[in-house]
C-alpha cells in the first residue's frame, strides 16, 4: 500500500518540527528517512502512524489514496517498531506477539488455535522458534527487536514503520540485522518507512532515501542518486566523507587520484601529512602547496601507495577528475 | 576471601549490618519474647483468647487491611494525576502527599476527630446518612487511610514515571483501546509497586497508635485497637499480659508480611 504525505506541517510551541513536508512512498518500497537528530524525521514517522497529529489545517496523509489523517493509530493498520522495542515485560514472547490479535473486538478476533498458529508462523519468520515461553528480559537486543517486529506484523499491517530500529544495538548485530531486514523485506514486500541517522544504513538498506534537515526535506532519491548527485552541500557532507575545497567545490576522498608531482594532469601538488594503511586501503592526508588551505583526505589502494613508495613528508600531485560546485 | 570483589570491605560491612540490626531490632524483640516466654502455652492461650483481645485484633488487622486496600486505590489515582498531568499547583500537591509522614500523629488524630465527630464538619453529613464517623470502627479506618496513603504514592510514583509512553503507544498501534491498555499493559507493570505500597501502608497501620486513639473513642470490644490494649495493660502493671499480646501481634504481623513478600517474589519475575 502506498503512502502519500501531502504538505504536512507540525510545530511544538515555537519550534517547527515539520515545515510543509510532501512525500510519496511507493507501494512495496523500503524508504529511509535520513537526517541528523532534530531534523523532524521521527515526528514525520509518528504522524504517519497516527501517534502524533499534524497541525490543524495543514495537510493530509493518504494510504493507498484514502485519507487517514483523522483515523486513530489503532485503526490505521500500521505496524510500528520502536527504537527501544517497547515489549511488554510481564508477558511471554508468544503473548507479546499475540497481543494485537488478543485485543481485537470479539467479532474479528481469530480463534485461539488460529492465534497460536499465527504466533508460530511469525516466530519462524523472525527466526526465533522455541523462544515463545521466554520473557523479554531473557533475550538479547537483536532478538528483542525481532520480537517487536513480529508483534507489529501479527496484525497484518498495511504499512510497516520503524523508528531507528537498530539504534540501540551494537555494531555487529546492527549489520547482521540490517542485511536480514533487507532480505525480509524482499520476501514480504510490505511498504516500509524507517527512520535512521546512519547514512550507511540508509544507503545500504533502502530503495528510496529521503534526506531531512531542519524540518524540511533536503533531497529524495535512490541511494545511488543521493550519493552520486547530492543536490546540496548538506547532503554532500552528511553522506560520508567529503573534501570541501576553498572555492566551495566538493570531492569525495575516493575520487581524487594520486600522481607523481611532475606527472601530467596534476591539478594540485601537496605534502603528505599523514599516511594510514589498513588492509587493501590507504588513507592519505595531503596539505596542498601554493596558498591553498586545509587538508585533503584521499582514499587510495594500498597497491598504489606501495608502488609510489609514499611516505610522510613526500610532495605528490593530485588529480581531480570530477568537480561539483554546490550552493 | 578467595574471590576479589570490586568493592572491598564485605566482611566489615556485613559485620556492621548484623551488629546494628541486633542492637536496634533483634535484641529489643528478643527481650519482648523473653518476657512473654516465661509463661507456658496455656497462659499464652488464656491471654490471647480473651474476647477483648480477639475483638481488638480483629479491628486492628481488619481496619488496617481495609485502609491499606483503599490507600492503594486512592494512591494509584493520585499518583496517576501527579505523573501524567501538568497543571498549576502540581508541585504543591506533590509535596502535600508527604504531610501525613511529617505531621505528629496526635495532631492528625485530633484534627480528624473534630472533622468527623457527629457535630463536626464532615461528621454532620455522615450522620445524616446514618454513618458514624468518629468514635466508631469506621473512624479507625479513616485515620489509618490518612497515614497509609503516602506510602502507596511514593512507591508507585517512580515506577509509573519510568514507564514512559512507548508501551502505551505500542499497544495503541496494535489496536488496543484505552481501557485495554490500562488493564493489560499499565496495571500489570505497576502491580509489584502497588503490592509494596500495600504492604508498607498495612504494616504502618497495624502499629499506628497516636492518631487512632483520638478518633476511635477506645471502647473495649468495639473500637479498641491492639496497641492501645497493650498500653492499657501496661498501665495496670500487667506486664506479662502486655508482652504476650505484643508478641502475638508481632508473630501475626510477621507472618502476614512474610506471605506478602513471597507473593511479591512471584510478581517480580519479570524484573531484571
Amino acid at each position: 500500500m502506498s503512502i502519500s504525505i501531502q504538505s504536512i506541517h507540525k510545530a511544538f510551541g515555537n519550534y517547527t518540527a515539520l515545515d510543509d513536508i510532501s512525500l510519496e512512498v511507493p507501494d512495496g518500497s523500503l524508504t529511509a528517512l535520513l537526517g541528523p537528530s532534530g531534523s523532524g524525521k521521527t515526528t514525520l514517522l509518528r504522524i504517519v502512524a497516527g501517534l502524533e497529529c499534524a497541525d490543524p489545517g495543514s495537510g493530509r496523509i493518504l494510504f493507498h489514496g484514502k485519507d487517514v489523517s483523522e483515523v486513530a493509530a489503532g485503526k490505521r493498520g500500521v505496524g510500528f517498531v520502536f527504537q527501544h522495542y517497547a515489549l511488554f515485560k510481564h508477558m511471554t514472547i508468544a503473548q507479546n506477539i499475540a497481543f494485537g490479535l488478543d485485543v481485537m473486538p470479539f467479532a474479528q478476533r481469530p480463534k485461539r488455535a488460529e492465534i497460536r498458529q499465527r504466533v508460530a508462523e511469525l516466530l519462524h519468520l523472525v527466526r526465533l522458534e522455541g523462544l515463545d515461553k521466554r520473557r523479554p528480559h531473557e533475550l538479547s537486543g537483536g532478538q528483542r527487536q525481532r520480537v517487536a517486529l513480529a508483534r507489529a506484523l501479527a496484525i497484518r499491517p498495511k504499512v510497516l514503520l520503524l523508528d531507528e530500529p537498530f539504534g540501540a544495538l551494537d555494531a555487529q548485530v546492527r549489520k547482521e540485522l540490517r542485511r536480514w531486514l533487507r532480505q525480509f523485506h524482499d520476501e514480504i514486500n510490505l511498504t516500509t518507512l524507517f527512520v535512521t541517522h546512519d547514512q550507511e544504513e540508509a544507503l545500504e538498506l533502502a530503495d528510496q532515501v529521503v534526506v531531512m534537515r531542519n524540518a524540511r526535506i533536503e533531497q529524495t532519491g535512490t541511494p545511488q542518486q543521493i550519493y552520486d548527485e547530492p543536490r546540496t552541500s548538506f547532503v554532500y557532507e552528511f553522506l560520508g566523507e567529503v573534501n570541501k575545497l576553498p572555492d566551495g567545490r566538493y570531492i569525495r576522498p575516493h575520487e581524487i587520484e594520486l600522481r607523481f608531482a611532475a606527472e601530467e594532469g596534476v591539478d594540485v601538488t601537496g605534502r603528505v601529512s599523514h599516511l594510514f594503511v589498513a588492509g587493501p586501503f590507504a588513507r592519505v592526508s595531503v596539505v596542498p602547496e601554493h596558498g591553498r588551505r586545509g587538508e585533503l583526505e584521499i582514499w587510495a589502494s594500498r597497491d598504489q601507495v606501495e608502488e609510489m613508495a609514499l611516505a610522510n613528508g613526500d610532495v605528490i600531485g593530485l588529480h581531480f577528475p570530477t568537480l561539483k560546485k554546490l550552493t | 576471601m578467595h574471590n576479589h570483589r570490586v568493592i572491598p570491605g564485605f566482611g566489615l560491612s556485613l559485620g556492621f549490618t548484623i551488629t546494628y540490626l541486633s542492637l536496634i531490632i533483634l535484641i529489643p524483640l528478643a527481650a519482648l519474647f523473653l518476657n512473654a516466654g516465661g509463661l507456658g502455652p496455656a497462659e499464652w492461650w488464656r491471654i490471647l483468647s480473651t474476647p477483648r483481645v480477639l475483638a481488638a485484633a480483629k479491628l486492628t488487622f481488619g481496619a488496617s487491611a481495609a485502609a491499606a486496600a483503599v490507600s492503594v486505590g486512592v494512591g494509584l489515582l493520585v499518583t496517576w494525576v501527579l505523573v501524567r498531568y501538568r497543571f498549576p499547583g502540581r508541585r504543591l500537591l506533590d509535596a502535600m502527599v508527604d504531610l501525613p509522614f511529617a505531621l505528629p500523629t496526635a495532631v492528625a488524630g485530633i484534627t480528624l476527630t473534630s472533622l468527623y465527630a457527629p457535630n463536626g464538619w464532615l461528621g454532620g453529613y455522615l450522620a445524616k446518612w446514618g454513618i458514624q464517623g468518629a468514635y466508631s470502627p469506621f473512624g479507625v479506618f479513616i485515620a489509618l487511610t490518612f497515614i497509609g496513603f503516602p506510602f502507596v504514592v511514593r512507591t508507585v510514583q517512580p515506577v509509573m514515571e519510568d514507564l514512559g509512553s512507548e508501551l502505551e503507544e505500542a499497544a495503541a498501534t496494535l489496536g488496543a483501546g484505552r481501557w485495554t491498555v490500562f488493564r493489560r499493559v499499565i496495571l500489570p507493570a505497576l502491580v509489584p509497586a502497588l503490592v509494596t505500597g500495600f504492604t508498607l501502608a498495612f504494616a504502618r497501620a497495624i502499629g499506628e497508635y497516636g492518631s487512632v486513639i483520638f478518633i476511635s473513642g477506645n471502647l473495649p470490644m468495639k473500637t479498641e485497637i491492639l496497641p492501645l490494649l497493650i498500653v492499657s495493660q501496661l498501665e495496670q502493671y500487667k506486664y506479662r499480659d502486655a508482652a504476650v499480646i505484643a508478641a502475638g501481634m508481632l508473630l501475626v504481623s510477621f507472618t502476614l508480611l512474610f506471605l506478602i513478600n513471597l507473593l511479591q517474589r512471584q510478581l517480580d519475575w519479570h524484573k531484571r
